[in-house]
């Protein structure tokens, strides 16, 4: 535990402070302020945000949907299994995934070729690039928000749309003035955990992007396996002190977040 | 997630008042549901292609499997391998050192708790690529002392499914009166080891098996680690077959996908099967 958790870790972030000679300095913590690594932030930020704000939605769409089917039933039985799956285990496959369907050959792009006369790529091929990985993303993204939100939704008790009922409340007073207040603070904190999950995510960009590295992940794969740029490994001790911040800060949203809606959920 | 043990397993409810009408229900299910499956029926319809000529066919699945074991897809069954009995030790290491653990934090150190929560939780927040910045030192140690086999990243593994088997494991634990169970049997005359291995062990079966699910499956989808410390796994084949034949690499992921959707299918089985109403919301060991 000790040895492959902290340690890791600790030189991990550790590393960022050191140079070659093993000298304590921060010229590798501020090589974080150069553009080519700030830009990196940025690109993981906004890809972040975007798709766990549309996998957000999207997810909690679905969970309203799944509402209605029996927690026991077939259904959530398959639907469970199939989010675990592709939130868990798609990594390298999912990119594969988007390769068959909108890579230049891809099932999509060859239907709307050549049955709508839409060509997706006419402004040259983007799957392999920055906004290729939006998609893929996304399709990780929603069902992770199925699973970390469906229980705040389920955790909505029948007796509350009964007393609203009963007091003369209406469809549209419950669910602005009784549920959306409770859900609010587990919607953000699984918004938080999207975004944490999409800025450490790894293995989908890595099988999907093979040269350049617009996204920190990336950053710092090129840093570790460097050819060309020797003694570069202290700046993945720096982008990795980076994301541990990054890090850090949303989770401890998330345990905010979560410590305020588990009040509704004895 | 704190919330999960709460949701999955639950008797089916009553219809809820306020849940969507059927055709909304219907309806939006219906439209993701379609979005989800264009990329899984793309890699099947790659996977049937028959070259430039067009058309389809199994060409490419019997060839696949007619090779067997000598054909040229040797590495992938290598690295299948290596993964499987990577998920089997990582398993093995974070059974044997996490069911003890907790089994005697809930026993005789209950202030304990929140402490080992807290650090089994801890690695969802720090990820894999930062992990492994670390790991990369730490592991050309390892390698100086007993070599770079594979099975040493076992370890790097047990720490990243830690989370999830302690959440599977532990609500069992909460749903089992594992006290008075162990002082009954302390009562009746049986020594530690067979309150162990005789009592508390069958009862935990349920949370142990879904512990043990899930983390063969986080093993077998690992790429990070695996990747950047240059270590043959399933994944790390799947892409260099990849850059070589790209069907043959979309036919094994389908496969992989496949098998990994009924493994967790199954999990939730256990988990819904010898549910007690009565007691506390039991887990479906979802992650």
């Amino acid at each position: 535990m000790l040895l492959f958790l902290v340690v890791p870790t600790v030189i991990a972030v550790g590393t960022g402070f050191v140079d070659q000679d093993g000298a304590f300095t921060l010229a590798t913590v501020a090589a974080l302020g150069d553009p080519v690594v700030l830009g990196a932030f940025f690109n993981s930020f906004w890809l972040s945000a975007l798709t766990a704000v549309i996998g957000a939605t999207v997810g909690a769409a679905a969970c309203y949907a799944l509402l209605g089917a029996p927690s026991g039933g077939p259904l959530r039985a398959v639907v469970d299994s199939l989010s675990g799956v592709l939130a868990q285990f798609g990594g390298v496959m999912l990119a594969f995934a988007f390769i068959a369907t909108i890579g230049i050959q891809g099932m999509v792009t060859v239907v709307l070729r050549d049955s709508f006369g839409v060509d997706i790529f006419a402004d040259g091929v983007w799957l392999y690039e920055m906004p290729g990985l939006v998609l893929p993303y996304i399709y990780f993204q929603v069902p992770l928000m199925i699973i970390t939100f469906m229980p705040a939704l389920q955790a909505l008790k029948p007796t509350w749309a009964e007393a609203n009922a009963t007091l003369g409340g209406s469809r549209s007073t419950y669910w602005l003035r009784i549920a959306l207040p409770i859900l609010a603070p587990s919607f953000l904190g699984s918004l938080l955990l999207l975004f944490a999950n999409a800025f450490s995510s790894y293995a989908t960009a890595a099988a999907l992007t093979s040269q350049g590295s617009q996204i920190v992940p990336l950053q710092i794969r090129s840093a570790l396996t460097s050819e060309t740029l020797l003694g570069r490994e202290n700046l993945a001790g720096a982008l990795a002190l980076g994301m541990v911040v990054v890090m850090g800060l949303v989770m401890f949203g998330y345990s905010a977040l979560q410590a305020r809606a588990a009040r509704w959920q004895r | 997630m704190n919330r999960s043990e709460l949701s999955s397993g639950r008797p089916a409810a009553p219809a809820v008042a306020h849940a969507p009408s059927r055709p909304v229900r219907t309806a939006i299910l219906g439209v993701i549901g379609l979005v989800f499956a264009v990329p899984i029926v793309a890699m099947v319809e790659f996977t049937l292609r028959k070259g430039l000529g067009g058309g389809h066919d199994f060409s490419r699945w019997s060839a696949l499997f007619a090779g067997g074991a000598s054909g040229q897809y040797r590495p992938v069954l290598t690295a299948l391998g290596n993964s499987v009995g990577l998920a089997l030790g990582t398993v093995l290491i974070v059974l044997l050192l996490l069911v003890p653990t907790l089994l005697l934090v809930h026993l005789r150190f209950p202030r304990l708790r929140r402490l080992i929560e807290f650090v089994c939780i801890l690695p969802i927040s720090i990820p894999a690529i930062v992990l492994v910045v670390g790991l990369a030192p730490v592991y050309s140690v390892i390698a100086g002392i007993v070599g770079s086999g594979v099975w040493t990243l076992a370890f790097a593994y047990g720490i990243t499914v830690l989370p999830f088997a302690y959440r599977a494991i532990q609500s069992n634990l909460d749903g089992v009166d594992v006290r008075t169970l162990s002082e009954a049997a302390r009562t009746l005359g049986a020594g530690w080891g067979s309150v162990l291995l005789r009592v508390l062990v069958p009862n935990l079966r349920r949370g142990i098996l879904a512990g043990a699910f899930i983390a063969i499956a986080v093993v077998l989808g690992e790429f990070t680690i695996a990747s950047l410390l240059n270590r043959i796994t399933l994944q790390t084949a799947l892409v260099v077959v990849s850059k070589a034949d790209p069907y043959t690499a979309v036919i094994l992921s389908l496969l992989a996908l496949g098998f990994a959707f009924v493994l967790l299918l199954v999990i939730g089985r256990l988990g819904a099967v010898r549910t007690r109403p009565a007691r506390r919301p039991t887990p479906g060991g979802q992650p």
